[in-house]
C-alpha cells in the first residue's frame, strides 16, 4: 500500500463538509482541521473517510454523526469510515484554521522542534492568542484536552490553551 | 498463525487496558487538577489505542466477539498485561515511577513496531507513538521534578522507583505467540530493546538524582496470565457493568 497525505475530495461536497465543525471548537471546521480524508460520490452515496487527531478523541464519533447529517440535509446518503493511515498531523492545518484557532483563544501548534522548546525548556516563543505577548510559559503538558497545553501569558495574565504538535 | 496473531495483539493492548484504567482511578482524585487532568488525557490516549487494537483483534477472531466483549469479558488469567502496570496507584511518585518505567519502553516498543510487517499493527503504532512521546516527556518531567524537588519528595520518588523495579525485567519477556510473531516479521524482538531502556533509564535517574537500583531479583508472570492480587479489583471495577447488565450498550 501506498502512503499518501493527498486529500481526495469530491469538490461539490467541499461546501457541504466545511459547514461541519470540530464539536470542541465550534469555530474550526472539520475540513480546515485536515480531519476529513477524502469524500467521493460513488452512485449518488457518499463515502467519507475522516482520520482521529488522538486515538482517544471522543469528538470522532460526533464528528461522524455530523457528516451525515450535514450530507443528509444535502441529498445524500453516506457511510463516514474511520482511518488510521497516514496518521494524522498538525501540519494539516491550513493557514485558515490556524487562525480560526488563534480567534478563538487557542495558540496554534509551533513546528515540532519549537513545540519540545515550549513544553520542556520552558521557552517563551508561543503568542498569547489574546494579547500577543510572547512572555508565556507552560503550565501543564496536558490541557482540556489530550491535544493541547495548559499556558499563561505573563503580560495580560491570562490562562490559554495551546495546541500542541503531533 | 492467527491464533498467535490475535494473543500477541491482546498482550500489547492489555498493557494499555490496565494502565488506562489505572489512571482513569485518578480521575478527581489527582494531587492537584494540572495532573489530575494530565494522567485523565494520558489514560484517555491509551484507551483509544486499545480500541485500535481490540477492533482489528476482533476482526481476526472472526466470530461473534466485539472491541467490547474482548476488552470487558475475559477472565483475569486471559490478561496478558505486564505486572507492572497493573501495580496501584499507591502516591503520586508510585502513579509517575509506573508510568515512566512503562512509557521508555511503550516508546521503544512503537517506534520498532512501525516495522512490522502486519500493515494494520504499523499503522496502529505510527499512530501511537506520536502520542506516547507526550506521555514519556510528562512523566520523565515529574520524575525528574519530584528527584530534585525536597528531601521528602525524593525519598519518595527513590521508594517507587525500587519498588516497581522488580517488574521492569518482564517488558522484555517472550511468550509463546511474541516468539512466533518475531519470526514471521510481525512482532517485535523485546530483547533486543533491553539495554537500550536500562540505559535511558538510568540517564534520567541520574538526572533526577535518584540512584539506580541494584536488584537483580524480578518478578514475572503477567504475560502468561499469572498476576498480582491487584488484578482481580481492578477487574471487578472495569468489569462492573458488563457483568451485571450483559449486552449493555452505551
Amino acid at each position: 500500500m501506498v502512503a499518501t497525505t493527498d486529500q481526495n475530495i469530491d469538490q461539490v461536497l467541499i461546501s457541504i463538509l466545511e459547514k461541519v465543525s470540530d464539536p470542541e471548537i465550534p469555530v474550526l471546521s472539520i475540513m480546515d482541521m485536515g480531519v476529513v480524508r477524502s469524500a467521493l460520490i460513488i452512485n449518488g452515496n457518499v463515502k467519507v473517510e475522516i482520520t482521529p487527531t488522538y486515538s482517544g478523541c471522543p469528538a470522532m464519533d460526533v464528528i461522524g454523526d455530523d457528516i451525515k447529517k450535514a450530507l443528509k440535509h444535502a441529498g445524500y446518503e453516506s457511510k463516514v469510515d474511520l482511518i488510521l493511515h497516514p496518521a494524522w498531523t498538525t501540519d494539516w492545518i491550513t493557514p485558515r484554521g490556524r487562525k480560526a484557532l488563534e480567534d478563538y483563544g487557542i495558540a496554534p501548534p509551533l513546528n515540532p522542534t519549537a513545540d519540545k522548546e515550549v513544553l520542556l525548556e520552558e521557552k517563551r516563543m508561543v503568542t498569547c492568542p489574546n494579547c500577543k505577548s510572547t512572555k508565556t510559559v507552560v503550565v501543564s503538558q496536558f490541557g482540556s484536552t489530550a491535544c493541547k497545553a495548559l499556558f499563561k501569558c505573563e503580560d495580560c495574565k491570562e490562562p490559554f490553551d495551546y495546541f500542541k504538535c503531533l | 498463525m492467527k491464533n498467535n496473531l490475535y494473543s500477541y495483539i491482546l498482550g500489547i493492548a492489555d498493557n494499555s487496558l490496565i494502565l488506562g484504567q489505572r489512571l482513569g482511578q485518578l480521575c478527581g482524585h489527582g494531587p492537584s487538577l494540572e495532573t489530575d487532568i494530565a494522567c485523565t488525557n494520558i489514560s484517555l490516549d491509551l484507551f483509544g489505542q486499545v480500541r485500535s487494537y481490540f477492533q482489528y483483534a476482533a476482526k481476526i477472531a472472526g466470530d461473534q466477539r466485539t472491541e467490547d466483549d474482548i476488552a470487558m469479558l475475559r477472565m483475569e488469567r486471559d490478561y496478558k498485561n505486564v505486572l507492572l502496570v497493573e501495580q496501584p496507584n499507591t502516591n503520586f511518585a508510585f502513579t509517575i515511577g509506573r508510568q515512566f518505567l512503562f512509557d521508555v519502553y511503550h516508546q521503544a516498543f512503537l517506534t520498532e513496531l512501525q516495522n512490522s510487517n502486519d500493515f494494520t499493527l504499523s499503522t496502529i503504532a505510527k499512530k501511537c507513538v506520536k502520542e506516547v512521546s507526550y506521555h514519556l516527556r510528562f512523566s520523565s518531567d515529574w520524575v525528574k521534578r519530584l528527584g530534585n524537588g525536597t528531601s521528602v519528595s525524593n525519598k519518595k520518588m527513590q521508594e517507587a522507583i525500587d519498588d516497581l523495579w522488580t517488574y521492569t525485567d518482564e517488558l522484555f519477556y517472550q511468550t509463546k505467540a511474541d516468539k512466533q510473531m518475531v519470526f514471521e516479521g510481525i512482532g517485535v524482538d523485546v530483547t533486543n530493546l533491553k539495554s537500550n531502556y536500562y540505559s535511558r533509564i538510568n540517564d534520567i535517574l541520574l538526572e533526577a538524582t535518584l540512584e539506580i537500583p541494584e536488584s537483580q531479583w524480578f518478578q514475572t508472570g503477567g504475560k502468561e496470565g499469572i498476576h498480582s492480587e491487584h488484578l482481580g479489583y481492578l477487574l471487578s471495577d472495569l468489569q462492573y457493568m458488563q457483568r451485571t447488565y450483559p449486552n449493555m450498550e452505551w
